[in-house]
């Protein structure tokens, strides 16, 4: 078999339509005798609510029924089933499909309203009157944690959830036998999803069959379906849930939502199908967010520089709920020790609730955080030392000759963590030599000619990618000789599709552009997880891998009883069996197809089962580990504080490339999302546990002029840990680059400034630094 | 607030005859009205472009007009451009140049491009920076749109 299309730049199969405006999003479906959802959310971030009055509201025109939870009895109660379940979460902090009694942030959906336009249901949630008590809030993480702080839920006496904890080694005796040691602390700031969709979903009842189809902007339709079944008491079989063409998932999209189950219980109710659509503001308030953490640590090194152990303490900020469990600090835990060989680590994250949206994983979870108190702390070492920061991470890394390296802690089963493969000397020299390190004087001295400070920045990451369990796959060869991959891996943008392709593609020996794949639809495959954590290349492009050589196989025993010739004589080449040296003798994939999907009277060739395909469920039972290092370099106008990143080069690692393409983009916009956090991205709230900044006017994203143009350079050490050698690369731009940033923030600003050890940072924020060292 | 009025507009070269409700904005008419639902809708507040299309020749942002504004116009909506099967040459060079992931921001992209190119067809990659600096991708980090952009407009500049 060669390789025509894996490791090649192809183009993908899913452009086409979507550049015809001919995507199907969740919005652009209309069912007939469709009615539109809009919902009336807290006003407050904690309250009581004493009454509700939705008298004008049902009188208003179009309006077909308004909707709060006790509406729903008939057909279920309750909060939402946790989609995670930990320990610490004794009990669940589920939300009701829309609130009762209490409110716990401002957002928070209290009632609904299905009309015929969306307009009128908008105008009519508009005029629900709700009379709540204001109870106190808290806006803060840190305030949650202090003594007599208001409970962030009345009916919880603590707003601390519980305390992670990991670690290895001694750290007591590490720190007492250390040349050195630094204590920072680190504040990182919450950002939001912002996906260019919204969320959106239409519940469509079929009275007749008892079942119910469900559409959604979700990256885990699967997920969808297990717990709205559980939910309803339902059979899975009775619920079919699909997500179309999405618009953009980051993390925020894998959660199960309130909506979901609100749009699904007034279809039911109402017997008709409904539509909800997000709006931006909607988003602000009811999409989950990154996280607010605050970390104090201490690191112990060498004289020499090298890294030896870090311990310390952080505040996690979960907001109101745990929709999506304790993942996400979880993850920042288990993403130490990054790519350094550390003696000791001991580490406690405190999950705090707070009465602001719930956090959970948005692009990278909290591994960019553990990448940026980390990198921060190996250019604290730097700077303590008056060393070179690269030299810091030459003289702390893990080295190429430790892989496999068990790095001390735990994964989400409790198994131990093990690094892969990898060098990661080798990225840091490839990223310095790529953007001319050695050239980066000069460039700073015709910079300060021009009147601008230049900064030079290294960032350096370990990603764990490809959780386990699996993503499924089925490929089928039709009668026709098209390939059908069906998976439930779901898509926000990744090129799935064109991935699985071009596996496929290889493995049948057919033309790519016979090759079509459905996915994310549970009525067309049986099984599915979730599209989180870089973990689709490994699971379903492995499950299809598995799936496609089986099938060839079961092709090439076929052909070879209607050939009457043997298998080791046969080869498949564009869609066809042929006998080597034997012109003419053949048969196409499509007629073994068609001799296989069988015909009244006739015995299938060779006995072979039915159908020409195969299912495989490739189990990922341990971490594939992809890393990099990047280097940038900041240019500061001191006149104004403002921040431009001039020069961005990335060198990564995620094993074999399927689709140069694909991954340098999934890499491309994990920069520039990255790039958004230490600059630009900054979700305010009030005390009162306001948000402040709920439109692009008041929070801003990574726009195309002050983005740079950034150099790629990929390093390909297969994974052992898989049949086709790939590791994730959804989400392995962003988790250094806003430590590269704000390193070259630190650089450009001079010896001078103080230790930056915060994002975002805002010219206003440069501006003060200047000042003090002025 | 039900106030209606009847609008006549060119939509994609063929005149179409409405009755609409004074408030609703063009997006809307032309997603639900009209079935053109490659007009995409991303803020409804005039920030993020993914709703632009080409009103009488200008990239315009369909969410901040009203339908009935545009009575009289001439409008080009994504669907304009080429058909799936016979993309137009900068919806190609976006497939080549990898400049679009989830696809929601890129009918806006390549109208707000499209406005752009045809009066500056010698843009360079800053200039081009600058005509999508009112559209948002959250997906791409925007190298492989300006690269398309800059792809389809040397194409164009070789052709003509
Ligand atoms: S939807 Fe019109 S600018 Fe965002
Ligand atoms: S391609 Fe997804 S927002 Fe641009």
């Amino acid at each position: 078999m060669s390789a025509r299309y894996f490791g090649a730049a192809v183009q993908r199969l899913e452009d086409p339509r979507l550049l015809a405006g001919n995507g199907r999003y969740v919005d652009d479906i209309a069912l007939p005798g469709m009615l539109h959802a809009a919902f009336h959310r807290a006003q407050v971030a904690h309250g009581r609510i004493r009454d509700l009055d939705a008298a004008d509201a049902r009188t208003m025109p179009g309006v077909a029924a308004v909707y709060v939870m006790a509406d729903f009895a008939a057909i279920a109660e309750g909060p939402m089933p946790p989609m995670a379940p930990h320990p610490l979460l004794k009990t669940p902090l589920t939300y009701h499909p829309l609130a009762v009694e209490e409110v716990h942030h401002v957002g928070e959906a209290i009632a609904m309203v299905l009309a015929d336009t969306r307009q009128q249901a908008e105008d009519a949630a508009n005029a629900i009157q709700v009379d709540i008590e204001d109870l106190p809030a808290v806006a803060h993480a840190t305030a949650a944690l202090a003594d007599g702080a208001p409970h962030v839920h009345s009916g919880r006496d603590s707003n601390l959830v519980g305390t992670l904890r990991g670690g290895f080694g001694d750290a007591g005796a590490v720190f007492a036998k250390a040349d050195h040691a630094l204590s920072e602390t680190f504040a990182i700031h919450r950002g939001g999803c912002h996906s260019m969709e919204c969320r959106g979903v239409i519940a469509a009842p079929d009275p007749l069959a008892e079942e119910l189809t469900v559409y959604t902007s979700s990256q885990s339709p699967y997920m969808v379906r297990r717990h709205l079944a559980q939910y309803l008491k339902r059979d899975e079989s009775s619920l079919r849930v699909i997500a179309p063409d999405v618009g953009g998932g980051f993390g925020p999209k894998a959660n199960v939502y309130p909506e979901e189950f609100a749009v699904a219980l007034a279809a039911m109710m109402i017997g008709r199908p409904v539509k909800w659509i997000e709006d931006r503001s909607e988003h602000f308030v009811a999409t989950t967010q990154q996280r607010d953490q605050l970390w104090t640590l201490d690191v112990a090194f060498t004289g020499h520089g090298r890294m030896l152990a870090v311990r310390g303490r952080c505040i996690h900020d979960n907001g109101a709920y745990a929709p999506y469990g304790l993942i996400l600090p979880a993850t920042a835990l288990a993403s130490f020790p990054g790519p350094y060989a550390l003696e000791a680590l001991d580490i406690a994250i405190d999950v705090v609730l707070t009465n602001l949206v719930p956090t959970t994983p948005v692009r990278g979870a909290a591994r960019p955080c553990t990448a940026f108190v980390l990198e921060r702390l190996a250019d604290a070492i730097a700077r303590h030392l008056d060393l070179p920061r690269e030299e810091v991470r030459r003289r702390s890394f893990i080295t190429a000759d430790q892989m496999p390296y068990t790095t001390g802690m735990k994964a989400r089963d409790g198994s131990p963590i093990s690094y892969d493969s990898g060098d990661y000397t080798k990225a840091l020299d490839l990223a310095l030599a790529k953007i001319d390190a050695a050239g980066f004087a000069q460039r700073k001295a015709q910079a300060a000619a021009r009147g601008k400070l230049l900064g030079f920045g290294i960032a350096s990451c370990v990603e764990d990618t490809g959780l386990a369990p699996f993503e499924g796959a089925t490929v089928r060869v039709t009668p026709a000789g098209k390939v059908v991959i069906s998976t439930g891996a779901a898509s926000q943008g990744q090129g799935h599709r064109t991935m699985l392709a071009q596996i496929a593609a290889d493995a049948l020996g057919v033309d790519i552009g016979n090759i079509s794949v459905e996915a994310a639809d549970t009525g067309k495959f049986p099984l599915g997880i979730s599209t989180v954590g870089s973990r689709i290349a490994v699971t379903a492009g492995s499950s299809v891998e598995l799936a496609a050589q089986q099938v060839r196989k079961k092709a090439l025993e076929a052909a070879s009883f209607m050939l009457e010739a043997a298998e080791s004589d046969l080869e498949i080449e564009r869609g066809v069996v042929r006998v080597v040296g034997v012109p003419g003798m053949q048969v196409s994939l499509g007629d073994i197809a068609r001799a296989l999907s069988g015909s009244a009277g006739l015995l299938l060739p060779g006995h072979l089962e039915p159908d020409l395909a195969a299912t495989a469920y490739f189990e990922s039972n341990a971490l594939t580990f992809a890393y990099g290092s990047n280097a940038c370099e900041v240019e500061i106008d001191p006149a104004t504080g403002d921040a431009r990143v001039s020069r961005y080069v990335v060198a990564h690692d995620c094993g074999c490339l399927i689709n140069p393409l694909v991954v340098d983009g999934q890499i491309l916009g994990g920069v520039v999302h990255g790039i958004g956090n230490a600059l630009y991205e900054r979700m305010v709230y009030d005390e009162a546990g306001q948000p402040l900044s709920t439109n692009y006017g008041e929070y801003l994203l990574p726009l195309a002029p002050e983005m740079p143009d950034i150099e790629m350079h990929h390093l390909e050490t297969p994974s052992p840990r898989n049949p086709i050698g790939v590791k994730g690369a959804g989400e392995g731009g962003t988790i250094p680059a806003a430590a590269c940033v704000i390193s070259a923030i630190q650089d450009a600003l001079g010896p001078g400034a103080p230790f930056i050890a915060e994002h975002p940072v805002s010219p206003e924020r440069i501006t003060q630094w200047l000042d003090a060292i002025s | 607030m039900s106030d209606r009025r009847r609008i006549t507009i060119n939509v994609n070269g063929t005149l179409r005859n409405a009755e609409v409700e004074t408030r609703v904005h063009l997006a809307d008419f032309l997603r639900q009205s009209l079935g053109l639902t490659g007009t995409h809708l991303g803020c409804e507040h005039g920030v993020c472009g993914a709703c632009t299309i080409i009103v009488n020749g200008s990239a315009v942002r369909s969410c901040l007009m009203l339908a009935v504004q545009a009575d009289g116009a001439s409008v080009e909506t994504v669907e304009s451009l080429g058909t799936s099967k016979a993309l137009s040459a900068l919806q190609q060079a976006f497939s080549r140049h990898h400049a679009l992931q989830c696809g929601f921001c890129t009918p806006g992209m390549l109208m707000s491009l499209e406005a752009f190119l045809r009066n500056n067809p010698h843009a360079n990659a800053a200039e081009i920076r600058e005509a999508i600096s009112g559209n948002i991708c959250r997906c791409t980090g925007y190298q492989g749109i300006v690269n398309a952009a800059l792809a389809a407009a040397a194409e164009h500049r070789g052709a003509a």
